[in-house]
């Protein structure tokens, strides 16, 4: 009886020094909790334990949204290295991304959570309303008004995607899975081992890829320009993604150049051709189909299809210099 | 003691599936949210009932669960409009087996009416798709777009204004499109690098061409074989070319009745061809250059028989086809080759022109029109009916 007790008391004490980690039961289990601070990846605002932030070399263009993303390893654990795609990321794993705007009156707008259960990965839609976001697995529309980075006024629809459409980028033959914590992308020289120190990493080779950054002025500009084609377009523009059909893949390591766009005609891209005959014609932009569809708003025209309702002038200009800097023949 | 008995019917309850449930979506306010929100939690085995009305949508709707029936209460009744889509690049996209859409109607998307992808078995039965707004380059390009699958159902299926192709089929095997309408499309109907096809009793009018079977380049999919194209009425397309440039579509000329292009064993025989004023059946290699070293721009095996002419070839739309038709009398005979591929043979009662190129790609300065000829004796043998899962006609009854 006093043992008990004793013991009772030494956990209310820890409990008390120590404020209670991430849940990770919520994590593993089957449910769908309603309200993102369930998971407690935030205490008081700040990471919890083992939540830790990380920064993507180049990252998606989603409407020149500020992103704060964080991974969660659960302890005892740590992802293992590999050097192409994805680090293999253990069960019981969150990445967690916010997205808001600088100046915008309070906050991140929604959150994004992606569980690894045993059965695979889970993508779930928060939204922000207060203090707490909520599960909005339908997705859900706001108006948002910001300035942009060119200090343009902008006020746009911003759409927080339904769970599906976090698979339809979000999936490799037809799995859904991560994108952005390739060891490549997440490589700038200092990340990886920060990530091992911390534990979260298993390891952190000298060798590791590096993907380039997009608006690296010193890189040069094929590889920049490869680099933001791999990261907005080659999730669903893979052999294995939801655009396989179409034939134009761009993945950074893609080395077929009719499959990158060159002299590529269309299949099904409809009045998405815009009346134009390749994605892409070397040395020649304004015929090229795939700058086309990114230098548009249009739904259905516009590239991607998801995550964007505004021009990224800064994307479009390097594509522009890329395409015309390919050599004809 | 009592605990392991309850246990063991805990146990049993949680391995045995859950009964059907059928989720009821009416349109008003939010429908967009709720509807996808039911398409969403739905469960395999679901249906999700629509109700009749005008759903007013601003986004794709999406469908990623296995064994879900969406079920409207008829194709005039239940619409789901889209003229209000902000984003996305369909009005809806499924992307799990065994799914059955029927009974609904999609107006006025931004792009493709309904896309599936990766979707094995999927059913589409007795729904509309439709740009209400009459043929336009700014419609959508697909009106239904299965791509990708095993075992696709095509079955009572309306499409007016696509873009592109009215009901379009691509990179899939074992495909049955039967008792549709195709009307005011740029293509009626598609069947584009795929294998085993059936596509029968089908009206397909008023487009710029009835329908096609393609094989393009370039595509994980190649090598198209095994279409069978029987009983449809292919009359009066005449509806002028509205594709976008750039799609090979837009190359279809006007008044095309049945197009074969670049494909393997396709069988054409006992439709009624009619009133399509560049030639009823048209037989071609792939025209344009490619650099692709596993694909096959000729047609092979290429049988049309039994058919039904009327009236065509009077208002050919290509280049030269004035020429050509005044140099042969007025008009074009009915069926039109341009001279490559092997055994291609035409056993219709009715004149053949071939335009005797030396090859797909030849400018047609090297064409060499004259009555085409057909070697006799046997013909290649037919492909046999494409066999759906018996799930699937089920579905349809």
């Amino acid at each position: 009886m006093t043992r008990t007790l004793a013991l009772v008391l030494a956990w209310a004490l820890l409990a008390s020094a120590a404020p209670p980690g991430v849940d990770d039961a919520l994590i593993l289990g089957e449910s769908l909790p309603a309200r993102l601070s369930e998971f407690r990846f935030f205490v008081n605002g700040r990471p919890n334990a083992r939540v830790m932030p990380y920064r993507l070399n180049t990252p998606l263009f989603s409407d020149h949204a500020e992103k704060a993303r964080y991974l969660y390893v659960p302890r005892g654990k740590s992802a293992r290295y590999t050097a192409a795609g994805q680090l293999d990321f253990p069960v019981g794993t969150a990445l967690i991304k916010s997205f808001g705007y600088p100046g915008a009156d309070a906050g991140p707008i929604e959150t994004r959570v992606l569980l690894k259960r045993a059965a695979g990965w889970v993508a779930l839609p928060y939204v922000w309303t207060g203090a707490d976001a909520e599960l909005k697995r339908g997705g859900k529309r706001l108006p948002v008004a910001f300035t942009d980075p060119g200090g343009t006024p902008r006020a746009i629809s911003y759409a927080v995607p339904n769970t599906n459409q976090c698979k339809e980028c979000h999936q490799k033959a037809g799995a859904l899975v991560p994108i952005g914590p390739t060891a490549a992308n997440l490589n700038d020289g200092r990340q990886l081992a920060a990530l091992v120190v911390a534990g979260l990493l298993d390891r952190a080779p000298a060798d590791a890829p590096r993907l380039p950054r997009w608006d690296d002025p010193g890189a040069p500009l094929e590889a920049r320009a490869e680099a933001y084609l791999d990261v907005n377009c080659g999730h669903c523009h893979a052999r294995d993604g939801i655009a396989s059909n179409s034939g134009l893949y761009l993945a950074f390591d893609e080395r077929d150049p009719v499959a990158r766009g060159r002299l590529k005609r269309p299949v099904a891209a409809g009045r998405g051709s815009g009346g134009l005959d390749f994605a892409i014609v070397p040395g020649a932009p304004e015929r090229s189909i795939l700058l086309h569809r990114m230098a548009t708003t249009e739904p259905g025209v516009a590239m991607p299809e998801l995550g964007r309702t505004l021009v990224h002038e800064e994307g479009v200009a390097l594509i522009r210099d890329y395409i015309k800097a390919m050599p004809a023949g | 003691m009592n605990a392991f008995p309850i246990l063991l019917i805990a146990a049993a309850a949680a391995a045995a599936p859950l009964p059907a449930r059928t989720i009821e979506v009416a349109p008003g306010a939010d429908a967009q949210e709720r509807l996808q929100e039911a398409l969403i939690e739905a469960q395999p085995g679901d249906t999700v009932r629509l109700a009749a009305g005008r759903f007013a949508l601003t986004d794709g709707l999406s469908l990623d669960v296995d064994r879900v029936t969406v079920h409207g209460a008829g194709p005039a009744a239940t619409v789901l409009s889209f003229k209000g889509q902000q984003g996305a690049g369909e009005g809806l996209l499924v992307t799990a087996d065994d799914v059955v859409l029927r009974d609904f109607a999609v107006e006025d998307t931004k792009g493709d009416g309904i896309k599936s992808k990766g979707a094995d078995r999927i059913v589409l039965h007795n729904l509309r798709v439709e740009w209400t707004g009459g043929p336009s380059e700014t419609n959508g390009a697909y009106g239904v777009y299965p791509v990708s699958s095993t075992d696709v159902l095509v079955d009572a299926v309306v499409v007016r204004g696509a873009s592109d192709a009215g009901i379009y089929v691509g990179q899939s095997r074992n495909i049955v499109v039967r008792n549709s309408l195709a009307e005011y499309n740029v293509a009626g109907i598609e069947i584009e690098n795929s294998y085993h096809a059936d596509v029968h009793n089908n009206v397909t009018r008023h487009n710029a061409g009835g329908i096609l079977v393609f094989d393009l380049p370039n595509l994980p999919q190649m090598g198209g074989h095994s279409v069978r194209i029987f009983a449809n009425e292919v009359v009066d397309n005449d509806t002028p070319n509205f594709a976008p440039k750039g799609n090979i579509v837009a190359s279809v000329p006007t008044g095309t009745g049945v197009m074969v292009m670049a494909n393997r064993n396709v069988h054409i025989f006992g439709n009624r061809l009619e009133n399509n004023g560049t030639a009823n059946v048209m037989l071609v290699g792939y025209r344009e250059r490619f650099d692709d070293a596993g694909y096959n721009p000729l047609i092979r095996d290429v049988v049309v028989r039994d058919n039904r002419h009327g009236r065509a070839g009077f208002a050919p739309a290509f280049p030269g086809g004035d020429q050509l038709a005044a140099a042969m009398g007025g008009t074009l005979p009915p069926v039109f080759w341009d001279g490559t591929g092997e055994r291609v043979i035409v056993r219709d009662p009715v004149p053949a022109l071939s335009l005797g190129l030396p090859r797909p790609t030849a400018p047609l300065s090297e064409a060499q029109p004259a009555p085409a000829r057909f070697p006799a004796g046997a013909v290649p043998a037919e492909p046999p009916a494409v066999r759906l899962p018996a799930g699937m006609d089920a579905a349809v009854r």
